[in-house]
């Protein structure tokens, strides 16, 4: 067995670049999806009211390790094969729309009625009034929240190292299974994480703590 | 699309899936438990605690919140051994979910904690309620009505997040869906039934907790 040395440091380090791209991508498909549930949740047709509830329910209430593992194995069946970079992508794509779409959804929800009666009466139609008035205001309240679930996010792209993506996670087990000192990489692994994740958090709660002092 | 699906392979195995789902409901009730006496611990001191032991916790809870359970496992099952402890893959686990789970819990806790206002302690007192009462009917029934429902959504992500404990091979349901997956090579099937399985468990907890929410946490009719 060979000792720990900085070239496997450095390539522990790099393969933080995975778990920021997979973040910054799983987000952005999040974003998208988040914003279609959103908006079939606090919509009008009550079919896509129902469907919206379910999808978030469904995200809700199985574990994300289990999503990661059909996003890999459902492709297939439709015979199209995905690499692990494709299943992780679309597994927390897919998680992250549905909590996206629920913490938008209540942001929506905040804005008070008068400001939809208002707009009405101004002749707006519901994609103007949506665009102008409503989501401008609902993201004001949804910004915390929605760094807070980045969070959540950055950590659970960890988990995409179990279906065989080579992010930090991963990375890290690969150099411990040839060196062996688990405290010392997982240790240094957490750190990475926390680094990335405790200013997100700070930022998080200060603007939430703000948006309650504005609201008092 | 000619995927032919082979679902009897899986029911073949399902008391070794009901084992599974039992230990994962054992594993993830002993965590919440023993978390929320460590959170309850860990709240009073956040709140009445000298200053050093206040920003201990203050870093507890930022490092656990901050880092994902994957690695905290992994410090915990592989690291520990290291400087002489060393915990079966069960063991490790419950610690892992405790350790994690309480640090959510203390903020729960301390919202809860600081959510009741002193004078209703004193308008208690002045309406000539006896100490016991003045914390039954004042201080702990609203706050366990502030903090029911992020306990309880805490507990059934506990619950999904104990499937990570699959990775160190510990006795829950997603190792028992890995197992099964290994056996009989048909992982679109195994995992399409325990991801079923899980939300069955999902669903049922959310209408026992609203259940008993319903029961004995009634908010009074005026406020």
């Amino acid at each position: 067995m060979r000792s720990l040395g900085s070239g496997d440091i450095l390539f522990i380090l790099a393969a933080l670049r995975w778990t920021l791209l997979l973040s910054l991508a799983a987000f952005a498909g999040g974003a998208v999806g988040g914003l279609l549930v959103a908006l079939a949740r606090s919509g009008r047709v009550e079919a896509l009211r129902w469907a919206a509830f379910g999808y978030i329910k469904l995200f809700q209430g199985t574990p994300l390790l289990m999503q990661l593992f059909l996003a890999f194995f459902v492709p297939g069946i439709f015979g199209i094969s995905v690499d692990p970079w494709g299943a992780a992508m679309l597994g927390l794509s897919l998680h992250a729309s549905a909590f996206l779409g629920e913490i938008w959804r209540g942001a929506i929800e905040t804005v008070p009625k008068g400001q939809w009666e208002a707009s009405a009466a101004l002749g707006l139609k519901y994609w103007r009034q949506m665009r102008l008035i409503v989501l401008p205001q609902a993201l004001r309240v949804a910004i915390p929240p929605t760094v807070g679930f980045l969070v959540q996010l950055i950590k659970a792209t960890s988990l995409a190292s179990i279906i065989g993506f080579v992010e930090i996670t991963r990375a890290a087990q690969v150099i411990n299974n040839a060196v062996f000192q688990p405290f010392t990489i997982f240790g240094l692994v957490g750190l990475a994480y926390f680094v990335i994740c405790w200013p997100l958090s700070a930022y998080s709660k200060r603007m939430e703590q703000r948006l309650a002092v504005a609201r008092r | 699309m000619n995927y032919v699906f082979e679902f009897s392979a899986v029911f073949d195995a399902w008391d070794d899936l009901m084992a599974g789902l039992l230990r994962t409901v054992w594993l993830s009730a002993a965590a919440m438990g023993i978390g929320l006496v460590v959170a309850i611990l860990g709240a009073l001191a956040k709140t009445n605690g000298p200053r050093p032991l206040r920003w201990a916790i203050d870093a507890y809870i930022e490092l656990i919140r901050n880092t994902p359970f994957l690695i905290q496992l992994f410090v915990i099952f592989f690291g520990l051994p290291v400087i002489g402890l060393r915990l079966e893959a069960d063991q490790a686990s419950l610690l892992a979910l405790v350790v994690n789970v309480s640090a959510y819990g203390i903020e729960i806790i301390r919202a809860g904690i600081e959510s009741i206002q002193h004078g209703q302690i004193e308008a208690g007192r002045a309406l000539g309620l006896r100490p016991l009462q003045i914390f039954r009917l004042i201080v702990l029934k609203p706050a366990l009505q502030a903090i029911y429902p992020s306990l309880t959504s805490q507990f059934i992500l506990l619950m999904l997040n104990s499937s990570v404990c699959s990775t160190i091979a510990a006795n829950e349901l997603t190792a028992a869906a890995n197992d099964i997956q290994s056996r009989t090579f048909r992982s679109f099937e195994v995992y399409f039934v325990v991801t079923g399985l899980y939300l069955a468990l999902s669903v049922l907890f959310w209408a026992v907790f609203a259940g008993i929410e319903r029961a004995f946490l009634r908010q009074p009719a005026s406020r």
